[in-house]
């Protein structure tokens, strides 16, 4: 994952995405001869943010060391990483599903290191390009138990640990800006083995769906090869997007002695319980526990709930709609129901919209107090999230608010039951279908102001008080 | 412990560097004699003894996170000095065999 | 008198009393230049005359519009060739980098730069500062100014010479296992490492990252001390630079306080030690004596050990440190690659010279899997072990004393094909870069006309009293007035 500071982590080059190529570079991430690194203070503090929401046990002692390899989009020829201290352990994600705890995935290690530069290759001409703006961009690396199960279980890990980072704000997990990326290890298990098979790793999948499919296919292929009595050799393979097929990557790719040694340019990391601590305050409720209250404290459904805390600032929204008018059930509804839709028609973010809980919460007092009609209300949310403008004004700059007074409805009641003898008739003949048809040519007349309630009221004693 | 010229010849692919096949005899034998004289230090106690990695007592040595963008001076030597490049992106031999 | 005579300190004083300008300085030194730099070769590049004459106009401007001074503003001085210059090339004295115009300068640079001194040249070294002779230039030798058929030393050779023929005023060198302190020795001026993290490595061409220290070659204690008044102090573009309050050496210099205890390791007295070096050294020993210091024999134990243990540590470290140059860039790129793979080895085989290559690949095969513990993990434990043993040294003494080499100067090609008695050189000057001290060499007498250099090892960050006590100690000893007489050209060679 790549971290979300404001520079790279070991200079102070903007840590931004899509420069023109080669500019967004330094001499420290470039690596030129004589340069230096200094290490980022917030990419330190994110990380451990991270690995304290992710239940690690973040390290008093941790260090950089280099690993070394070459490849042209590497400038010198090492990588600064994290090998024997890294900056936590032991952590846990548990992957919840309609309220509950399906898995739990245990987080091995969680290590800070440099990103390398972008490659191009130009196949005609028989060379490559490269592009070191990304050199540098603090990445953190999160290792998992062999715990999930299933390509399921690993798509929906993936979407937790998302959860967790956007909650934390530690990275903005932008799949198609290569902010998240995965490589996934898959052994199979004979039935009634204890042991797992050879190890697997794929690589390249770069999008949740990716892995998904990614997975699928490459159990799909072992378990094949098994059947057919065939061995499966531990290696790594590529997965092609396009082909929707993995692929054994070249034997040279994998030969590795990475020659690991501390980095000598970097002091070690000594944190202590305070420092710990005071970072510890900062983290927000995380996606677990808020559903936890919602469901709880706030009486929603595990399954609202869920789809609520899948995004913090959805959440958010919730939340901060219920300062101002306190129905869970009712925002609930609203937000999943036509807020969603309309995001999704926009194809935009709750948190880049202009329409407000602020805008919701009073849009929904004036439903409940019945000064306007629920269809009233869903075309007023519309005008409101379209152009974020404030629901009163729309009410009022459209009419929309209902007639209550009596005095006035009376008048709307008479005209039309001069105008309609044939439904008064019927009405009085025992056909009581007759009055949803005068209230609905009152609301007609009121241009669909009338307060319905008040109009049958007033229609049932006119007709009734004459008898 | 001594080296073999397979040895000298696997270190230097992994240092990517191409021998000739009497550069290959001259390290071996070089490479025996100065990790003899290296060996003198297996006669000493070190188990108990903590490695030392840097001298300094030096921790926790951090920036603050604040961007400063390079100049187009620098942008512009840094392409200059290129071995090859097209436009702004550095050109090397197909890295796809 | 010429002019380039003067040591950095005297000239300044005559640029200060106005009997000077700069550009006057600047021209004795091009004239030097001139005359000698054909028997010494200690240049890579020479700076255009023109262009550091204008810079001396400069400065001398600003001296004259009553500038607050910097105590070297207007002095000439030689940077080592590792050390990044963004107008002139920094080739590490390797085919690899010939030519390369770094687009940064180093920390050093700028510093000297604002203190108004003038560059005139790049010095020559061994390639990657990984020698003991300055034979491994990949472009030519340096020569020895005391006879021109010996090395200066390495890898600073090209700095100590060229402040030995009085080319410069001072230069600034690297030291990884003595390589500004051994070169000293062998030029007879003075050379000085200060404590890792006193200067800043930002803009240092790395060869050992935990080891590197820049220092500087001077005619005496006093330019020492003022060239690092300019270059110590905290800088955060390097993580391992040390925040500390800036101390003035050159002030007070002359005041050394009370008596010191010095501690004379006997082992550095033994075998392999010639003679003459031993009788110089301690020449020298008694003459602190006279001024009431305290000398006691004393027991480094482990100093034989911290050869090997460096050679591991330096060449694992510069195996990581010298991948990035594989032509992709910049430098040298193999015109006869026809692929990536050959691009990385023909780049690599063509561009590195073979000291370059022997340790490159000492050190990975020191960090490679299944050695790492045998080798380089021992070196970091025997480093523990060497620190320890100076901890223990200076719980009762001030400073250590001992050669800085365990010879003269040597033939040239004398012992280019013999790896192991060249690293040899190093014996006493390794324990100060694994243990991270300041460590000075100052000449202290000469064998077969051939200069000799004493070492004094101090305590971390002491690097105020140790330079007292050198300066106090050079006094004493009476040869820094004692220079090579080269041939000048046009002048008959009798040599």
């Amino acid at each position: 994952m790549e971290l979300q500071t404001e520079s790279k982590i070991f200079c102070s080059c903007p840590n931004r995405f899509g420069e023109k190529p080669n500019t967004n570079v330094c001499p420290v991430c470039l690596g030129l001869p004589g340069s230096l690194p200094v290490f980022n203070k917030n990419a330190l503090e994110l990380a451990v943010k991270a690995a304290l929401a992710l239940n690690c046990q973040v390290a008093y002692y941790s260090k950089f060391d280099r690993k070394n390899y070459f490849y042209p989009d590497l400038p010198k020829a090492y990588q600064i990483s994290q090998y024997d201290y890294p900056l936590a352990k032991e952590g846990f994600l548990d992957l919840l599903k309609d309220g509950h705890v399906i898995r739990r995935v245990i987080i091995e290690r969680l290590h800070l290191e440099e990103d390398a530069g972008k490659l191009m290759h130009d196949h005609e001409k028989a060379c490559s390009y490269v592009d070191f703006n990304r050199c540098g961009v603090p990445l953190m690396e999160i290792v998992t138990a062999p715990d999930m199960r299933s390509p399921q279980e690993a798509q929906l890990f993936l979407e937790s640990l998302r959860r967790i980072l956007l909650y934390t704000a530690t990275s903005d997990c932008k799949m198609e800006e290569g902010s998240l990326r995965c490589d996934a290890n898959i052994s199979l298990r004979q039935h009634g083995e204890k042991l797992l098979g050879e190890k697997v790793e794929i690589k390249n999948m770069n999008s949740f769906r990716a892995a998904f499919k990614g997975l699928e296919y490459e159990i799909n292929r072992q378990a094949e090869i098994l059947q057919r009595n065939g061995t499966i050799s531990q290696e790594t393979r590529r997965w092609d997007e396009s082909q929707g097929k993995t692929y054994e990557m070249r034997s040279k790719e994998k030969e590795h002695d990475y020659r690991y040694f501390p980095e000598p340019d970097l002091p070690p990391l000594v944190l202590n319980e305070a420092m710990l601590a005071r970072i510890k305050k900062q983290l927000p409720e995380l996606p677990v526990q808020r559903a936890s209250r919602f469901i709880e404290e706030l009486g929603l459904r595990p399954y609202q709930a869920e789809i609520l805390i899948s995004s913090p600032a959805l959440a958010n929204f919730f939340e901060d709609t219920l300062q101002h008018f306190s129905e869970p059930q009712i925002v609930c509804n609203w937000l999943l129901g036509d807020i969603l839709r309309l995001l999704k028609e926009t194809g935009q973010e709750i948190e880049e919209v202009a329409f407000t809980p602020q805008y919701l919460a009073e849009l929904l007092a004036v439903l409940e107090k019945g000064d306007i009609s629920g269809r009233s209300a869903k075309e007023v949310l519309e005008e409101s999230f379209k152009y974020g403008s404030n629901p009163r004004r729309i009410i009022e700059e459209k009419g929309l608010a209902q007639i209550d007074d009596e005095r006035e409805l009376s008048e709307a009641v008479s005209q039309v039951l001069i105008g309609n003898p044939g439904a008064v008739e019927d009405y009085r003949g025992g056909n009581k279908k007759a009055l949803t048809f005068l209230v609905g040519m009152v609301m007609k007349q009121t241009k669909g102001q009338a307060n319905p309630k008040i109009v049958m009221n007033l229609l049932r004693s006119e007709l009734d008080g004459e008898n | 412990m001594t080296v073999g010229k397979n040895e000298v010849e696997y270190v230097a692919s992994l240092a990517r560097i191409t021998l000739s096949e009497e550069e290959k005899v001259m390290y071996t034998e070089q490479f025996n004699t100065i990790l003899e004289y290296i060996h003198m230090l297996n006669k000493l106690e070190l188990d108990e003894v903590e490695p030392t990695t840097h001298v300094l007592p030096l921790h926790n040595v951090l920036r603050k996170d604040l961007v400063k963008v390079s100049t187009q001076k620098i942008i512009e030597q840094v392409l200059e000095e290129a071995p090859e490049k097209e436009k702004f992106l550095f050109r090397v031999p197909s890295i796809i065999e | 008198m010429e002019l380039y005579e003067l040591t950095a300190c005297q000239a300044a004083n005559a640029l200060a009393k106005k009997e000077v300008t700069a550009c006057d300085l600047t021209e004795s030194i091009y004239k030097r230049i001139a005359a000698v730099e054909d028997k010494i070769k200690g240049f890579i590049t020479v700076r255009e005359k023109q262009e550091a004459l204008s810079e001396a106009v400069q400065v001398q401007d600003s001296l004259e519009k009553g500038d607050k001074l910097a105590s070297l503003r207007g002095i000439p001085m030689t940077l080592k060739d590792n050390i990044c210059t963004l107008n002139l090339p920094t080739t590490c004295g390797s085919k690899m980098l010939q030519g390369y115009y770094p687009p940064y300068d180093a920390h050093v640079t700028e510093k000297l730069q604002e203190a108004g001194t003038i560059l005139v040249g790049k010095s020559n070294m061994d390639e990657f500062a990984m020698g003991s002779s300055t034979e491994n230039s990949s472009f030519y030798p340096t020569l020895n100014p005391w006879n021109q058929h010996y090395v200066p030393g390495g890898s600073s050779g090209g700095s100590a010479a060229l402040v030995a023929a009085r080319e410069t005023f001072f230069a600034l060198g690297s030291d990884t296992g003595g390589s500004v302190r051994q070169p000293a020795s062998l030029c007879g001026v003075v050379g000085f490492k200060p404590t890792y993290g006193l200067v800043s490595r930002y803009g240092l061409i790395a060869f050992a990252s935990s080891l590197d220290q820049i220092g500087t070659l001077t005619r005496d204690v006093r330019d020492c001390a003022m060239v690092l008044d300019i270059i110590a102090g905290h800088d955060s573009r390097d993580s391992t630079s040390v925040p500390r309050e800036k101390e003035n050496y050159s002030r007070d210099l002359e005041k050394s306080s009370s008596s010191f205890r010095v501690g004379i390791p006997r082992e550095c007295f033994g075998q392999g030690v010639e003679e003459d070096v031993k009788k110089a050294v301690k020449r020298g020993i008694e003459k602190c004596q006279q001024i009431g210091t305290v000398i006691e024999e004393i027991s480094f134990p482990h100093n034989e050990h911290a050869l090997p243990a460096y050679y591991l540590v330096a060449t694992a470290e510069s195996s990581s440190n010298l991948a990035r140059y594989d032509g992709i860039q910049y430098g040298f790129r193999s015109k006869k690659a026809e692929n990536l793979h050959d691009l990385y080895r023909k780049t690599r085989e063509e561009g590195f010279g073979p000291e370059v290559k022997r340790r490159v690949m000492l050190g990975t095969y020191a960090l490679s899997s299944g050695y790492y513990d045998a080798y380089y993990l021992k070196a970091l434990k025997v480093r523990t072990i060497i620190r320890k043993d100076f901890e223990k040294i200076f719980e009762d003494h001030d400073f250590v004393i001992m050669p800085t080499s365990p010879t003269v100067a040597f033939a040239m090609g004398e012992k280019v094909d013999d790896p192991l008695t060249m690293y040899l050189n190093d014996i006493f000057t390794v324990p100060a870069n694994l243990a991270g001290l300041p460590a000075i060499s100052i000449p202290c007498g000469f064998s077969r006309g051939l200069p000799v250099g004493l070492q004094v090892v101090g305590r971390p960050f002491d690097e105020k009293r140790l330079l007292q006590f050198s300066y106090k100690l050079e006094s004493l000893l009476q040869v820094k007035d004692i220079k090579p007489d080269i041939a000048e050209v046009g002048q008959t060679d009798i040599s």
